[in-house]
């Protein structure tokens, strides 16, 4: 019996460890395709506060039309996905957009028990209502605050920007892009992006501040921000880690193995020896 | 040795089913002043969740998008389980440190445990947008393999059917199934090591759940050390629950208890008592080294820093002095003033990460609405009918028949 026990709890680790190596031989898999993360450049200079790219998401994700009349600081709901922002800055007023910032390696899927959120390998990262259990660990997890709960329905959703991923797979850009009136907004791999911010920054560097909002910030993101003004007068939190977030748990995670293989071990150890402790003493059976 | 057991024995001639039928039935005075204030909170809970499934989760509570969880996670879940802790923890003690003095309170702290368990993974259902999609990472509807509450799902899942088997024996006596018994018992061991290592892990994954709130929680309570925080004092929150829960049901299920039983029961309180010294003096010095390795000094002279120090002084502290001197003293009333101390210690701890400390800095705090405490309330009071329950009909405070106990 004892003898099963332990064959038992070696496949239990043997079982443990091959998941994990199986986990990592997909991922290389993947890389295989050499696809990149696609993203955007948002370029708060050139945004003039138009709007236009919140009523063209609301009208492409069946959202109710934003208010013509708003606040001039705003946060995205379940009822939009993107807000553009009005602050009073050193250099007047500064328009910037909010918007899920499409992590390289979000929280909120790390967080998803289901994988109902996902980082798609072309960038976006997406919502998949057959999985999702509502729980909403996404949003406690995620540091930009992006998903958003349905509270109020029998039959919730997670609301967040999905970077038009069903255009993206018909070749098209997403639509606050395509629509933007003064081409605040550019679309590109993240690569690509971020030569395009360097090359703007470098060129005024009168006009620009010397950053890349989403660069490092939370490990990367596929948004990317550029602006005329520090980024904290805009109301973005720039005291993010500048490692990525599923990082905090890795740790954790990593133990979760070893104490699989070392706790039986050691428990089943300590029961023998104190048994057998009793059986000199008095012939008292286990249970 | 006979192998033809009966798969039950005959209860007074009737058949298995018209037996289980007959103990459905309430026993003793119905109109209890327990029963007076439970049953209205009850039906009132019940009609709450009934709302809740209809109109969405915002109807009934005050969650919203910057605080998606509330006391439902926060106490419910996060403050139960850790109550739950006990059955660990006296496991570990009974049956793979071989101390037989603590065996008489097994079956009734596993009991507790696995009901609690049942009870509060049941209140994360109410808790859940999409309850009907719970399945799915058991099923393989995407292993979120990476996340950490994937790992505490599965543990829920899996402790239950531990605590199950732990708890079997009690049931086979009950319905008089020997030959189950039989194996059930012998299955008691492996349970229990496999109990306590998933213990381990989620007791501190519901601590690691909260690792990625990073900038969202207090940083008087967010460390790196969350999850080791959460397993050391799920030790002596679980014991002193265990204390707490035994003090009343000795009073409530009086006759129930044999004489032997009485005697040996101060004797284990003060044995508890002294681990739950031992672990908070642990849990202290470790909240300390975090405290100084963090430099949060300045913190300390803040509203939150003062309540910090209500919860590390009056909470901890003080009822870890009362642990020790109890002991000396030999004064039991000490060791429950103590117990409930280091019971409310642990709920303000937990709270204070999950709720009061999450998104400390919001100009709208999150305050929980009535119905979510009516409805918590509902939890706890059905809980603790099924045990009551549970207690007058199984062999779990009293002792188990006589055919039981006699060796093989």
């Amino acid at each position: 019996m004892g003898l099963d026990r332990r064959v038992f709890f070696k496949l239990l680790g043997a079982t443990g460890i091959t998941l994990a190596i199986g986990k990592e031989s997909l991922a290389k898999q993947a890389n295989k395709n050499e696809v990149e993360f696609y993203g955007v450049l948002y370029d708060s200079s050139r945004c003039v506060g138009c709007r236009t790219c919140e009523y063209e998401c609301a009208k492409a994700h069946g959202l109710p039309e934003p208010l013509s009349e708003v606040a001039a600081v705003r946060k995205t709901d379940e009822t939009c996905n993107t807000v553009v922002n009005t602050y009073q800055t050193s250099k007047g007023e500064v328009y910037i957009k909010r918007q899920c910032m499409h992590c390289n390696q979000p929280a909120c899927a790390a967080a998803c028990l289901t994988q109902a959120m996902n980082k798609n390998e072309t960038g976006p990262v997406t919502w998949n209502g057959d999985k999702c259990m509502g729980c909403r660990y996404c949003m406690v997890s995620c540091p930009f605050d992006m998903p958003k709960f349905e509270f109020h329905s029998a039959n919730p959703k997670i609301q967040k920007c999905d970077m038009c991923f069903d255009r993206q797979k018909a070749g098209e850009k997403p639509t606050c892009v395509t629509n933007c009136p003064n081409e605040a907004l550019m679309y590109g791999t993240r690569r690509d992006l971020i030569k395009e911010a360097r090359r703007r920054i470098y060129e005024k560097p009168d006009l620009y501040v010397d950053q890349i909002y989403g660069e490092r910030d939370a490990g990367g993101t596929g948004w990317l921000y550029i602006a005329s003004v520090p980024f904290e007068e805009l109301g973005i939190n720039t005291n993010l880690q500048q490692s990525s977030y599923p990082a905090l748990t890795k740790g954790f995670l990593y133990s979760v193995p070893s104490v699989f293989v070392l706790f039986p071990t050691i428990l089943l150890g300590i029961h023998q020896a104190t048994k057998n402790n009793q059986h000199k003493k008095e012939e008292e059976d286990e249970y | 040795m006979n192998t033809n057991y009966p798969i039950a024995i005959d209860h007074d001639g009737k058949s298995i089913w018209k037996f289980l039928i007959s103990e459905m039935k309430p026993k003793g005075k119905f109109l209890t002043p327990f029963n007076i204030i439970s049953i209205p909170i009850m039906l009132l809970g019940l009609g709450l969740i009934v709302y809740r499934f209809i109109y969405g989760i915002g109807s009934i509570t005050n969650l919203t998008q910057d605080t998606p969880w509330g006391l439902w996670i926060g106490f419910d879940v996060v403050t139960g389980v850790a109550f739950a802790g006990g059955a660990y923890v006296l496991t570990f003690m009974v049956y793979i440190l071989n101390m037989q003095k603590y065996h008489s309170i097994v079956r009734v702290t596993v009991l507790n445990g696995f009901l609690a368990y049942v009870f509060y993974a049941g209140a994360l259902l109410l808790d859940l947008g999409r309850p009907w999609h719970v399945i799915n990472p058991i099923i393989g509807n995407g292993f979120g393999v990476s996340s950490v509450l994937f790992l505490v799902a599965w543990h829920f899942l899996l402790y239950m059917i531990a605590q199950l088997i732990e708890f079997s024996p009690a049931i086979a006596e009950w319905l008089g199934a020997r030959r189950a018994h039989k194996i059930l018992s012998g299955m008691t061991i492996a349970a229990v090591i496999f109990g306590i290592t998933l213990s381990t892990l989620h007791q501190s994954g519901l601590g690691a759940l909260y690792l990625m709130a990073k900038d969202k929680i207090h940083p008087l309570w967010y460390s790196e050390f969350i999850p080791i925080m959460f397993f050391v004092s799920s030790i002596f929150a679980g014991l002193s629950m265990v204390i707490f829960e035994g003090s009343i049901s000795h009073r409530v299920f009086f006759s129930q208890i044999s004489e032997k039983n009485h005697k040996s029961q101060n004797s284990i309180i003060h044995g508890l008592a002294k681990i739950c010294a031992g672990t908070m003096f642990a849990y202290f010095f470790l909240k300390m080294l975090v405290f100084i390795h963090e430099q949060h000094w300045d913190l300390l002279n803040t509203p939150m820093g003062y309540w910090f120090m209500l919860e590390m002084l009056g909470f901890v502290l003080l009822p870890m002095i009362l642990f020790f001197y109890s002991y000396r003293t030999n004064s039991i009333p000490m060791v429950k003033v103590a117990a409930i101390l280091t019971m409310l210690g642990v709920i303000l701890n937990r709270l204070n990460v999950t709720v009061i400390g999450f998104r400390w800095d919001m100009a709208i705090r999150y305050i929980p609405s009535w119905m979510e405490f009516v409805v918590t309330m509902a939890v706890i009071f059905t809980e603790i009918w099924i045990f009551r329950w549970v207690i007058n009909r199984m062999p779990v405070l009293r002792d188990s028949p006589s055919w039981a106990t006699e060796k093989e």
